[in-house]
């Protein structure tokens, strides 16, 4: 067949490039509410109810050149993680089952609807009973809050793979975990990357909450502890400071790695519903 | 010209197995309402370096036909077999190019697409694999768009990229259906007579399906028509070479007699 000439490509202008960004208009965004925060803490004046930025930029820079906050967030932080990766593990071996075979997707269809709706922290109690006080019950809760989200959101991207694609996959002789590997996974990678999102969100918000419900007695606690002790001190600009802390790592976790990997792949490959 | 269907060929045919045989096959589709036959007792064979073309009209179950061939479905009765040997799976001894845009993996290159299908199914190093990508990626046409991602190219050329991969696994059949019916006119001729030359250059075995009488005829050396729902046989036309060039006598005529045939049953509705 002939050859099908280069398409031609002229670099666009370099300020519009810089316009097109999104930061700026983060950036943007970010430095109003800050100003709106500042300037309402100014007028109610009551640092008990609500600090000033100022304020709680101090006690963060306080908390942080203390090296407890540092302290409190990476313990927090590694049993994030490591609750995050187990739920996505066990997320990913349910739902290769359910790609497989009758009786796994009947199970996870099952499960799922009986845990998902099931908060968290509900599960808390189970878990103190059964591994007691500390790092294996939150990570079973974040588990729990990981798992089911990431598990419904991979299925349901698996069963929107068009048929002609996974008819082109299974026409190489693909089948069984490679065929759920190399074809289904990439193909549902849009709403598997949401999964993640949430899952992560979840994560978080039940790690907090655990936190705060058992970190009276927990020797060395996490981010919610420091909360929740810092509300006990009335120390209200440290308890923002902690707030502050969990929504910048929100930030970058989202900014940099979810972004990163949205571009690196389904904006890449054209999948990205925008 | 036959026009009587050829579907006592088979029988007699033991000496030399044909490279595809059909033997009376349906195929039907479990529904909410019941059982749907799409294909009734369909038998043929296919000889090495033949292109047979199923021809019918919507919904007569020629895509379930080249399915079923290609074992993404399974007969109900009746039997299909490669090389004397029951087909029962895919497999890349049968390579599928079809209509939809979407057959490629969005989120490999096109070299990436071939050079993948090449590892997968034919087990070659990953070296090996890209050589041969990029060998027919270039008969193609597309050897400047070899990293390209497939979102970006045209329909056009994503089924170039398709044929692409088909051709480079080397099957023993090749499978198509309606592979141009999503391109415009123009788009659709040229595609037509690039993929009749590249299968003359390599003397491939396909099966091809249409519901264009004059695609039928410009691609295929055998055309089978189909009757309207279920699809059963319902005539074989042959397609001598210089029957092949467009805008001759014998192609008009060919053309006239297949219509008159295959749409102008009183029952049947003209295409
Ligand atoms: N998955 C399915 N489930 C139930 N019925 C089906 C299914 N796929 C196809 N059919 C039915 O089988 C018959 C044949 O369909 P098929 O797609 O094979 O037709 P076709 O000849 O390829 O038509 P077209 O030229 O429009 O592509 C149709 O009546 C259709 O409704
Ligand atoms: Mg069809």
């Amino acid at each position: 067949m002939s050859d099908i000439a280069a398409p031609k490509l002229v670099r666009a202008p370099a300020l519009r490039r810089v316009f097109d960004g999104t930061p700026w208009r983060r950036a943007v965004i970010l430095a109003g509410f800050a100003l709106i925060w500042e300037l309402y803490a100014r007028w109610l004046d009551n640092a008990l109810l609500l600090p000033t930025m100022g304020a709680t930029l101090s006690a963060l820079w306080a908390a942080i050149v203390s090296g407890e906050l540092p302290d409190r967030t990476l313990t927090s932080l590694r049993v994030l993680i490591t609750g995050y990766a187990l739920g996505i593990a066990v997320a990913a071996a349910l739902t290769t089952l359910a790609a497989l075979s009758r009786w796994g997707n009947e199970a996870l269809g099952l499960l799922t609807s009986m845990f998902n709706p099931l908060p968290a922290i509900a599960l808390l109690p189970v878990a103190l009973l059964w591994f007691g006080i500390g790092t294996p019950s939150l990570i079973f809760v974040i588990v729990h809050s990981v798992l089911w989200p990431v598990a419904l959101a991979c299925y349901g991207g698996f069963l929107a793979v068009p048929p002609t694609l996974r008819m082109a996959g299974r026409n190489l002789g693909l089948s069984g975990g490679r065929f759920v590997v190399e074809i289904l996974v990439p193909a549902a990678f849009p709403q598997i990357l949401s999964g993640l999102r949430i899952g992560w969100a979840f994560a978080w918000r039940t790690l907090i909450a655990a936190e705060l419900v058992f970190g009276v007695s927990a020797r060395s606690g996490g981010l919610g502890w420091f909360i929740y002790t810092s509300r006990a001190q009335l120390e209200t600009a440290s308890v923002f400071a902690g707030l502050l802390t969990v929504i910048l790592i929100g930030l970058v976790v989202e900014g940099v790695i979810f972004r990163t990997l949205t571009r690196i792949t389904v904006q890449r490959w054209g999948q990205e519903q925008a | 010209m036959n026009v009587a269907p050829r579907s006592a060929d088979f029988i007699g045919d033991a000496v030399t197995a044909p490279l595809l045989a059909l033997d009376h096959v349906s195929i039907s589709y479990p529904t909410r309402d019941g059982i749907l036959t799409a294909v009734e007792d369909v038998s043929f064979t296919l000889s090495a370096s033949e292109r047979l073309v199923l021809l019918g009209p919507s919904g007569c179950g020629k895509s379930t036909l080249l399915r079923t061939v290609g074992g993404f479905l399974k007969p109900s009765t009746g039997e299909i077999r490669l090389h004397g040997r029951r087909i029962d799976a895919p497999g890349p001894d049968r390579m599928t190019v079809f209509q939809e845009f979407d057959q490629l993996l969005p989120w490999r290159t096109v070299l990436g697409n071939v050079r993948y299908a090449l590892e997968r199914g034919k087990s070659l190093p990953r070296r090996q694999a890209e050589d041969v990508a990029r060998h027919w990626l270039s008969r193609v046409g597309l050897k400047n768009f070899v990293d390209a991602y497939p979102h970006t190219l045209s329909g056009g050329m994503k089924q170039r990229v398709a044929i692409a991969r088909a051709f480079a696994l080397e099957p023993a059949l090749l499978l198509m259906d309606e592979p141009f019916a999503a391109l415009d006119a123009l788009t659709r001729r040229q595609m037509q007579d690039e993929l009749l030359k590249l299968c003359e250059e390599t003397g491939s075995t396909a099966l091809f399906v249409t519901h264009g009488i004059d695609e039928a005829i410009r691609v295929g050396t055998r055309i089978l028509a189909l009757t309207p729902h279920p699809g059963r046989l319902a005539a074989t036309f042959d397609v001598p070479p210089d029957t092949r060039i467009r805008g001759t006598a014998r192609f008009a005529e060919l053309e006239r007699q297949i219509q008159q045939s295959v749409f102008a049953d009183p029952e049947t509705e003209h295409v």
